[in-house]
């Protein structure tokens, strides 16, 4: 095995059959694989058939494409053509919940309903809907329709810029860069990358930020809260981890890929007992489902359904022969899986028609009729069970974990119903029990020291007293890590430790999947909002990381994180560091312009170095940066008090 | 760690929501469903359910849905590894236990014997006090209004030896706190080890045993969280705000003594969610972290000697205390204290000796800073059992010193000299009465020290007006009644000048806002004839009040042109009305009670009430319980006055707003009152009589009903029907 694949016992097991079973992998395609030194770096434009212009070599940067395009335009137009592909994933992940919102509130799609009504009043608040004295399918069809309208929209700007502090949505106005609609600004950002459009770097960027604001208080948002509305908004929840979830006498059924909608209905479908009597009638025990990927976040969130691994585990799974049916969805699916799954009896299914594979078994999700497509999806894994060859699920212990920190779950832990709020959390932050907070998110790249980049990061972070926030694939692997029990409060500076104690959290808290970074925007909201730390999120002593980052999702992430004002670290590569101009823009100029901005670094202990200067620096203009005086309050300062 | 505190609490909100509940099914087996249930004589059902949730729970049959609330909110325990989040849910259990002990409380008036006291005060058969009604808690509340008492301290437990106990005790009177008593530890009391050390226990004392179980303690909360509804304006089922005043407005803590129980734990979270710390003695975990409460939550293991000062700290609270060079304890939680005939070393003045205190300003070269003589025996050399002449002649200058102030200095002598433990004060002028106690002369004590009472706390509270102070103490009755004459010459003077003392002779009013340190919204317009409803302050306290401190809550307001003479409106006091109420409200008459009256707080001494088919109105004081021709008692009344609002037809006055001759003049004036209690009637007779006779009313005391001749508006009219009452040809009022 590749000595740079630094993953978890269990997927070294598989790694190591693969190996022995003649199976192609990620890890071997990416052994053999030399990335392409140029496109690397951002130096190839191959936007049109003048070229494909490649502008490497010493003097790169005297160089011009053949339409004249200078090194930094060329590096620019391809990292924004990320965002906008990164921007369009999450776009249409919330369209399509909008959609199933729409369709359950008018009754039109059996089994699905307005499960979180107070979350529907709460978003329907943010998109001044009425809901006084309505009904909430009434509401629902209002939000779901506005939800659609974002979309849409053509002018002004999304109702969603309403829940930034006011400070940034001031700045967003000034820059010119509060989007309008989310289609409109990824069609404008596509048009103008194009060949002879915009050609003026300082131009260029803002519509990449307006594009990824329309991702971040966007489609992103619109995701989360809808998938709140639809599926319940999830509450700390305990889960399981790692390959060792697969059951050897159970149907197994793996759901993967990113929208909830249809491993939702799998979940409730699974339990149903005309189901566990038809896996019984094929010699199974019954139905055990588990996930990959963010669909696995989102189910594991809100039914704490086991998660088999991240997106460099979904062959692994295949590979225990013991996978009956992996079920997909959209996004981070690997195209390799029907091959690996020839090899086992293992079926690919995918759903979604914008998202179908050669050889794998088509089976269209429709909504409308979700309970009926949701068993015959199951039916059909069940049939697969007899198949079933030698079954090699590792045998290492799974994991636990606990998940589900939303922006609500952190209100309600730290006071309860009654008192909650970000006070706590802030005092904590004041008083440098806590020195600041860093969201690790994003994919995990076989390039790169796989789960370690992740991991040696958290750990050394909360030694730091830093509180982490992870979701997506990061989430996954900081809980194969064990980093996601409560228990790990014992690896935690004292600070740290001492309020994870006292509200019984883990210091690394699983904030769900990777359209749930939204989430992370809205606690530094509110982080401003409950005063202390500055009045605006570029203040706080917060940081955004994607150590081994893959997908263009990650760039467009990043992208809203800055224009939200984050500093926001990758690892891996990053690819405009083939020129000066456009480097000096992505990790100089972007702070001065909306006080976030992109460092780059692989190596996770150098990236908390990273992270904990900033922390300091942001501590030391918060003037946090020495013991606070405990003020005593006579019958006049008491006056001063809100009442 | 919290966890500890947190399990314990949960394990102790089942405990007692299981024994509440059961409670309940019994009490609905014994007295049906239909029964009434309350506590005594207040507007707030049981007050923390009915804050927090909104709820009016007043008979049996409304318990059982509380009870699935406390269900809804209880967590499950925190299990031992992989727990889940329990600082939120232990908070929760710690509300849903307060729910759990409102009810468990109520519960105790219905048994027999009552297990508590209705009283202000503990008797030697009967210690325990339960709810405070809504009398002691308006009476009480200006207090906190003020912030004559920063806060309170509420123990649970018992301290280790009695002498720790009272030293604590005292300890937290000498700073002003009220001191709220429950909760055993192994059955032992810290309220049965005051009593067993012969301290004086109620709410005089500020030392107020609520009762033997944990569940009193809520009685404490219940004060709370009336406090934020009736002088924070806060509506019932406003958690937030409620919780929110409580957290920045009510300065309480819990000190928890001897073995922290599971069910005390479960208070103490409960407790945690008005923002209120617990100190404990015990070697607990703490909660240190920040947020919830100002500070930590819970500190554990303080020595007893530090424990006051810790729990001040961790609270947030700032206490400034003039340290008065006397043998014996002070401060105005001792103000309440009764020397008995017994106890009683000597007594001066009072019905059957002479005697008399008279302030007077001087010339600064004729009077020398700290000078205390006596002239005559002291307290050693008296008889005991005696009774003594005594007067006490204060005399003062200063640069910004006037003879205004001399009657507002010369009031102050009785809550001073009375601060002081072992000394009793009643009266003023030349109708005071003094005790010493035995106690307080064995300590040391002399009358050398009332002089030096008054000159510390005379610099300490007056020093913007005054420079030097002298008293001198006289014992010798011929001198004595000597100088009872200049005194009584000199108040004469003083009501004279008075009685010129009107609305149109002054351009200045004052306003107060003194109020607004717990009741936000509401401001007060002080002018001579119009005192603050509080009663507390008149125009010549807020004149004093802003020579005092210039930027304090009483400000000079001018009055501007006048808009209305006859209702009392002037653009300059409206301007500042307007402001000063964010703009709720624009314009404010003085005189009348029926357009744009004066808006209310919470502290109103008593409130004029229209009765519409008289023709007529009511007033009713806080000290009567009793129901009135109005339909409601004063607590019920007092819930829909105050907050800050205009309510045309209600105003919360001062009593003695009720004889000035600025009384609802626009409406019609004292020709009006057609109702009021009897004690107040009889309080203010010669008042009444005088004004009746300056108006021509005739016999108009006679015909002002009282609770004796009637309890409804119909008896009233009838009432006044016979008495041939002014009002009925009246004008009408609406």
């Amino acid at each position: 095995m590749d000595e740079n694949i630094n993953i978890d016992e269990a997927s070294c097991e598989m790694i190591k059959k693969a190996a022995e079973e003649g199976v192609e992998i990620v890890f071997d395609r990416a052994a053999k694989m030399k990335p392409c030194p140029i496109g690397a770096v951002g130096q190839c434009c191959k936007n049109c058939m003048m070229g494909p212009c490649r502008l490497a070599g010493k003097d790169a940067e005297e160089k011009h494409g053949v339409c004249g395009a200078s090194l930094g335009v060329i590096a620019a137009r391809n990292l924004m053509r990320m965002i906008a592909a990164g921007t369009s994933c999450h776009g249409d992940h919330g369209r399509d919940m909008a959609f199933t919102l729409l369709a359950a509130a008018k009754g039109e799609a059996p089994g699905y309903e307005v499960k979180d009504v107070k979350k529907l009043h709460k978003v329907a608040g943010w998109l001044d809907i009425k809901t006084e004295g309505r009904e909430k399918n009434e509401i629902g069809i209002d939000v779901a329709n506005a939800c659609i309208n974002m979309f849409s929209q053509q002018t002004g700007e999304l109702a969603y810029i309403k829940k930034a502090p006011k400070k940034r949505q001031e700045l967003w106005r000034k820059l010119g860069i509060a989007q309008r609609g989310i289609d409109r600004e990824v069609v404008e950002l596509m048009n103008r990358t194009n060949i002879g459009m915009d050609q003026d770097i300082d131009n260029l960027v803002m519509q990449g930020f307006r594009c990824a604001l329309a991702n971040g208080w966007g489609g992103s948002m619109i995701s989360s809260d809808i998938q709140d509305i639809l599926f319940g908004t999830p509450t700390p929840i305990r889960g399981k981890v790692n390959l060792g979830v697969l059951k050897e006498d159970y149907v197994n059924i793996v759901v993967h890929g990113h929208e909830p909608t249809l491993s939702e209905m799998i979940a409730v479908v699974s339990m149903d007992p005309e189901i566990i009597k038809y896996a019984e009638s094929k010699g199974a025990k019954g139905v055990n489902l588990s996930g990959i990927c963010c669909t696995a976040n989102e189910v594991l969130m809100r039914h704490g359904i086991p998660s088999a691994g991240n997106f460099l585990q979904q062959e692994l799974a295949v590979l225990t022969g013991a996978v009956e049916a992996m079920i997909v969805d959209v996004q981070c699916i690997m195209s390799s899986l029907p091959k690996v799954a020839e090899c086992y009896h293992s079926k690919i299914i995918t759903t979604n028609r914008k998202a179908k594979i050669t050889g794998a078994t088509y089976m269209e999700f429709d909504e409308h009729n979700a309970v009926e497509s949701a068993k015959e999806i199951i039916k059909m894994a069940i049939d697969n069970y007899p198949n079933r060859g030698k079954v090699n699920i590792p045998h290492i212990k799974t994991q636990d974990m606990v998940v589900g920190f939303t922006d609500e779950t952190i209100t309600y832990m730290l006071g309860g119903t009654y008192r909650g709020s970000y006070r706590p959390l802030n005092d904590a932050i004041i008083s440098g029990r806590i020195r600041g907070v860093v969201g690790i998110v994003g994919c995990n790249n076989p390039k790169v020291a796989t789960d370690d980049v992740h991991v040696a990061l958290a750990k050394e972070l909360i030694k730091n007293d830093v509180l982490i926030v992870v979701t997506g694939c990061s989430g996954i692997t900081n809980a194969k890590a064990g980093l996601l029990v409560p228990e790990a409060k014992d690896l935690a500076g004292p600070g740290l430790r001492e309020i994870c104690e006292t509200v019984g959290i883990p210091p690394v808290l699983h904030a769900g999947s990777c359209v749930d970074n939204s989430r992370i925007l809205i606690a530094c909201t509110h982080m401003v909002e409950e005063g202390g730390l500055g009045d605006d999120i570029s203040d706080l002593p917060v940081v955004g990381v994607a150590p081994g980052w893959m997908s263009e999702k990650a760039i467009s992430i990043g992208h809203y994180t800055i224009a939200s004002g984050l500093l926001t670290i990758f690892g891996v590569a990053f690819p405009v560091t083939g020129s000066k101009e456009m480097s000096d823009m992505v990790f100089n100029k972007y702070a001065d312009l909306v006080g976030g901005k992109f460092a780059f670094e692989e190596d996770p202990i150098k990236i908390a170095e990273l992270c904990l200067k900033h922390i300091d620096e942001k501590r030391k203009l918060l003037g946090i940066d020495k013991a606070q005086e405990r003020v005593l309050y006579d019958m006049e300062k008491r006056r001063e008090l809100e009442a | 760690m919290s966890k500890i505190i947190l399990a314990g609490a949960i394990r102790g909100a089942h405990l007692v929501v299981n024994r509440v509940e059961k409670k309940i099914n019994e009490a609905i087996e014994k007295f049906g469903a239909g029964k009434t249930v309350e506590l005594p004589n207040t507007g707030y059902y049981l007050p923390v359910i009915y804050g927090i949730l909104g709820e009016k729970i007043s008979k049996l049959e409304d318990m059982p849905k509380i009870i699935a609330k406390c269900r809804e909110l209880l967590p499950p325990e925190p299990s031992s590894d992989l727990w889940l989040p329990y600082l939120g849910a232990g908070l929760d259990a710690g509300m849903a236990t307060l729910w759990a002990y409102d009810m468990e409380e109520a519960l105790k008036y219905l048994e027999d014997p009552l297990p508590y006291l209705v009283a202000e005060d503990s008797t030697d058969d009967q210690l325990w006090l339960g709810a405070a009604d809504d009398v002691i808690l308006r009476k009480r509340g200006v207090e906190f209004v003020d912030g004559s008492a920063p806060g309170f301290a509420a123990i649970v437990g018992a301290a280790p030896t009695n002498e720790i106990a009272v030293k604590l005790a005292k300890e937290l009177q000498e700073k002003n706190l009220y001191v709220f008593l429950a909760s055993d530890n192994h059955g032992k009391t810290m309220s049965e080890q005051l009593r067993e050390e012969g301290v004086q226990l109620g709410w005089n004392t500020r030392l107020v045993p609520f009762g033997y179980d944990t569940s009193a303690a809520i009685h404490a909360m219940g004060f709370a969280t009336r406090a934020a509804l009736a002088f924070g304006g806060v509506e019932p089922g406003d958690y937030k705000r409620i919780l929110r005043y409580n957290k920045n407005r009510i300065f309480a803590f819990v000190l928890a003594l001897g073995e922290v129980t599971d069910e005390q734990y479960a208070a103490a979270a409960g407790v945690i969610n008005y923002g209120f710390p617990t100190i404990a003695d015990s070697d607990i975990p703490q909660i240190l972290p920040t947020g919830v409460c100002t500070y930590e939550h819970v500190v554990s293991n303080v020595k007893y000697d530090e424990m006051v000062e810790k729990a001040i700290e961790v609270r947030g609270l700032k206490i400034q205390i003039t340290k008065v060079p006397v043998p014996v304890s002070y401060g105005p939680a001792f103000e309440g204290e009764r020397i008995k005939k017994e106890q009683m070393h000597v007594e001066f003045a009072g019905p059957k000796a002479v005697g008399f205190e008279l302030v007077t300003m001087k010339e600064s070269d004729e009077v020398k800073d700290g000078l205390c003589e006596v002239i005559g025996p002291d307290l050693a050399d008296m008889e005991t059992g005696s009774r003594q002449p005594l007067a006490v002649m204060v005399e003062v200058s200063g640069r910004k010193m006037q003879s205004d102030f001399e009657p507002i200095l010369e009031r102050q002598i009785h809550h001073l000299l009375n601060g002081a433990e072992g000394v009793l004060h009643i009266g003023q002028r030349d109708i005071v009465w003094i005790r010493v106690s035995k106690k307080a002369k064995e300590s040391g004590l002399t009358l050398e020290h009332f002089g030096a009472i008054i000159h510390a706390k005379f610099h300490s509270e007056f020093n913007n007006i005054l420079d030097k102070v002298q008293v001198k103490i006289y014992t010798e009755e011929a001198k004595v009644n000597e100088l009872l004459e200049l005194a009584r010459n000199k108040y004469a003077e003083r009501d004279a000048r008075l009685k010129g003392l009107t609305d149109e002779a002054v351009d200045l009013y004052y306003s107060c806002t003194l109020c607004q340190s717990f009741a936000p919204n509401h401001v007060c317009v002080i002018s001579p004839e119009r005192s603050g409803l509080c009663g507390a302050y008149n125009w010549l306290d807020g004149k004093a009040a802003f020579e005092i401190n210039p930027t304090g809550p009483n400000q000079p307001l001018e009055k501007g042109s006048t808009i209305d003479p006859v209702k009392g409106q002037w653009d300059g006091i409206n301007k500042f009305i307007c402001g000063a109420s964010n703009n709720a409200i624009e314009k404010f008459n003085a005189y009348s009670m029926m357009e744009d009256p004066m808006t209310s707080c919470g502290c109103f001494e008593a409130i004029a009430v229209l009765l519409p088919m008289a023709n007529g109105i009511m007033v009713v004081d806080r000290d009567f319980t009793g129901m009135t021709p109005c339909g409601m008692q004063f607590s019920t009344l007092a819930g829909s006055v105050g907050g800050g609002q205009q309510t045309p037809g209600f105003v919360g006055i001062s009593k003695l707003y009720i004889v000035s001759k600025k009384f609802i003049s626009a409406d019609g004036g004292l020709p009006r009152l057609a109702w009021m209690p009897k004690h107040l009637k009889e309080f203010f007779k010669d008042f009444i009589i005088k004004r009746a006779q300056e108006d021509g009313l005739g016999d108009f005391y006679n015909m002002i009903a009282t609770e004796e001749n009637c309890t409804t508006e119909e008896e009233v009219m009838e009432f006044m029907t016979k008495m041939n009452h002014p009002a009925l040809t009246m004008d009408p009022m609406l």
